[in-house]
């Protein structure tokens, strides 16, 4: 195969600086330079969708139908809709005790992890496992531990005595929330151990050396030590986590889809079904926004609270 | 020799890109749509990964060669989850590009009326040629004299119950529970000896509806009115209805139900820990397929002690949700010639014969020609499905099958309304909060 091309030169270094060097040499043109790629993937994958879902939320707009605009009448529509409300309390509830739970187990065991021990690197790295596993795959196994008839948690207990008649986890609306909660907090502790972990691990041995020479004992080293000089960190990780945690879909719809009787019904569950399965884009959106200033609330409190952390 | 460098490199190759683009991005940027690369000789079919895998076999080896044999046309088949079909034709529609044809279930063309293109053509023919579609599919694809998709089969459930054990309780000979009661009573002795009745009152598409839509119109419950307007829930039948679930859950039913999805009672059956359900003909082919992994308690194998039966009769009537697949051809295909030859095509009777005998009684053709299939002279176990179409309500009765009724469908209000009195909440309470929320949704 041949082809031609008309402006091909010799290789040769240019003494010459070309406009475009002696532009890149300015700073602020640098800057701008570096910083474009990221402005342009943040524009396109977190801003456009967001505005999208704005317009969108005050639009009556359907699959296939554009709509018009409506103000704030989804929003005045969705807060009287039951089932959000339920949502709303269900999505709260979750976040909070997932949160408390993974952070007091995740803490408990980067602790552990941060002791010298015979097969160290191989255990953390095992740690790592339920959060490597695409929750879809885990969730999957985890509804099968919860299957009301071949449950083999509910077998384990009945053989160990310590039930007589098998337990509905899923069935049961208080149970079902719970058992949720369960994946979520397994699939969940391992981010916060390894993240912890590697706080743990900027701490100085030597602040724990001198502490322990004025007897301090481990909770208080722990207390006055390690806990002030982890508490950046772990700020940032629950931060992180409670955004995820918020937002969860594929956990709770892949164990309950919702149910039973909108006992497990997340924001992001409702909002699909509504979204999607009635093709109803504009509540769907509605429903998703509602999350936003909970969370923009939730974030701005953390950040200050990280920015005082850190000047003290 | 010439060297080229990396600045000339890039030159030549971003020029080609560009010039290579049909239009450029000049085009692109000013249709406001990706490009659509499809060929006119391409046709892309969305479908569901049918529950009889066999068909999906027929689809490949034996349509697909055919097609391009017959009309020259490539058929590109995708197979997906029923589940994920809504969120691919809601981005479909939302870009503008994705499959040509896409197979959607139940009432679901009514949700897409704007995005899919008129078929009325192709619809009157096949209809006209293969004795006329039933009123189940005429009601939902046939919106004001616009036929808004082609109607391709109907599929629906069936009480499928364990022989030996409905014996044991005196209904041999094929007897069986006529009314609700007299269900109820049976049921309440097969749980007592282990063997309960299987349903599902939790978030699933399928068996959720399938069972509990039927359940309340033999009480003579419905939706709303014929004007699609005027609610109509909160009616003496449907807290008579809720009554009766409750003890008939208690009694007669595996009460793990709650969190049942769709596969659920397929496995408690197929591993014999049910002895009554209702669903399509999947368990009882699955054990047919498999006769020396499912077997009953005795060693036998399961399939031969199973049997089909219609929901019990209530003082309203006895009924079925059936479930109907439809062909759209979505607006925005480049296709739509080709993607019309080839529905015309596909549809056609000695072509839709391959895959309606590949069903085995699964599914009802569309139109009332099938019913004389000899697929249904094969297996008399098979046979109460062929009359399903004709005892079929849809949702959202007595209004029409729109938007409104999906959407009650989709929020499970029906289901939890008996879910939520399953749990305790008084039958009273459970109607009226099902009544304010379709309220919500019907106005």
């Amino acid at each position: 195969m041949t082809f031609t091309y008309a402006a091909v030169r010799p290789y040769a270094r240019s003494p010459r600086r070309g406009p475009l060097t002696r532009l890149l040499e300015d700073e602020r043109w640098l800057a701008v330079t570096l910083l474009l790629p990221t402005v342009v993937l943040l524009g396109l994958f977190i801003a456009y969708p967001f505005v999208k879902g704005v317009e969108l939320s005050v639009t009556d707009a359907k699959v296939g139908i554009p709509g018009h605009f409506v103000g704030l009448q989804n929003f005045a529509d969705v807060w009287n809709d039951g089932i959000f409300r339920v949502a709303v309390w269900n999505t709260c509830l979750y976040t909070l005790v997932t949160t408390v739970f993974k952070l007091a187990l995740g803490l408990w065991l980067a602790l552990l992890l941060n002791n010298n021990f015979k097969g160290k690197a191989f255990t953390r790295a095992f740690i790592l496992l339920p959060f490597i596993i695409p929750t879809v795959l885990s969730t999957l196994a985890w509804k099968w531990m919860f299957d009301p008839t071949f449950s083999v948690i509910n077998y384990l207990l009945f053989q160990l005595g310590i039930i007589h008649s098998r337990i509905n986890w899923l069935g049961d609306p208080n149970l079902a929330l719970i058992s949720v909660i369960i994946v979520n907090v397994w699939r969940g502790v391992p981010f916060y151990a390894i993240s912890l972990l590697a706080g743990l691990q900027t701490i100085s041995p030597e602040l724990h050396e001198a502490a322990a020479i004025d007897g301090a004992r481990a909770w208080q080293r722990f207390r006055h030590v390690t806990w002030p000089l982890l508490l950046p960190v772990t700020l940032v990780i629950v931060l992180f986590s409670v955004i995820q945690t918020f937002a969860d879909f594929q956990l709770v719809y892949v164990l309950t889809g919702g149910g039973p009787a909108n006992a497990t019904q997340l924001f992001a569950t409702y909002a699909y079904q509504i979204g999607i399965g009635t093709g109803l884009l504009s509540q769907g959106a509605t429903i998703s926004l509602a999350v936003f200033p909970v969370l923009l609330l939730v974030v701005i409190v953390q950040l200050i609270y990280i920015r005082r952390v850190e000047t003290h | 020799m010439t060297r080229i460098d990396r600045r000339s490199l890039l030159k030549l190759s971003g020029a080609g890109a560009i010039a290579a683009g049909t239009g450029g991005i000049a085009g692109v940027l000013a249709s406001g749509r990706a490009p659509a690369y499809a060929q006119a000789s391409t046709v892309h079919w969305l479908r569901w990964s049918d529950f009889v895998p066999a068909s999906d076999q027929v689809l490949r080896n034996k349509i697909i060669p055919e097609c391009e044999k017959a009309l020259g046309i490539k058929l590109n088949l995708e197979t997906i989850n029923a589940n994920d079909i809504q969120a691919r034709i809601t981005s479909s529609v939302q870009s503008g590009n994705g499959p040509d044809v896409i197979m959607v279930l139940n009432n679901w063309p009514r949700l897409y009326e704007a995005s899919i293109a008129d078929v009325s053509d192709v619809a009157e023919e096949i209809g006209k040629a293969q004795g006329g579609y039933y009123d189940i599919a005429r009601t939902i694809d046939n919106v004001d004299g616009k036929w808004i998709g082609v109607p391709w089969a109907i599929g629906g459930g069936l009480l499928t119950n364990r022989k030996s054990w409905f014996d044991e309780i005196g209904y041999s000979e094929g007897k069986f529970p006529e009314t609700w009661e007299e269900y109820r009573a049976a049921g309440k002795k097969l749980k007592a000896a282990g063997h309960p009745f299987g349903q599902t009152l939790g978030h699933t598409f399928g068996d959720a509806p399938g069972f509990w839509y039927p359940y309340l119109w033999s009480w003579g419950g419905k939706e709303v009115e014929a004007d699609g307007k005027t609610v109509a829930l909160n009616s003496k039948e449907t807290i008579d209805s809720v009554k009766f679930a409750v003890g008939f859950w208690k009694d007669c039913c595996d009460e793990g139900g709650l969190a049942w999805d769709d596969s659920s009672n397929n496995r408690a059956f197929l591993s014999g820990t049910i002895s009554s359900t209702n669903n399509g003909a999947s368990i009882y082919l699955e054990a047919k397929k498999k006769p020396d992994s499912y077997l009953t308690e005795k060693g036998t194998p399961l399939w031969k002690d199973i049997f089909h039966t219609r929901l019990p009769m209530g003082t309203g009537g006895q009924f079925a949700l059936p479930g109907p697949f439809t062909d759209l051809l979505m607006g925005y295909s480049k296709n739509q010639k080709a993607a019309k030859d080839f529905l015309r095509w596909v549809h056609s009777k000695p072509v839709f014969e391959q895959w309606f005998t590949s069903q085995q009684g699964y599914t009802d053709g569309a139109t009332k020609e099938w019913e004389k299939d000899p697929v249904w002279n094969v297996d008399p176990v098979m046979l109460p499905f062929r009359d399903l179409p004709n005892v079929g309500r849809l949702v959202g009765y007595a209004g029409p099958p729109d938007r409104a009724a999906a959407e009650v469908v989709t929020k499970y209000i029906i289901v939890d309304m008996y879910a939520k009195a399953v749990q305790g909440m008084p039958a009273e309470d459970a109607v009226k909060w099902a009544y304010e929320e379709l309220v919500k949704v019907y106005t």
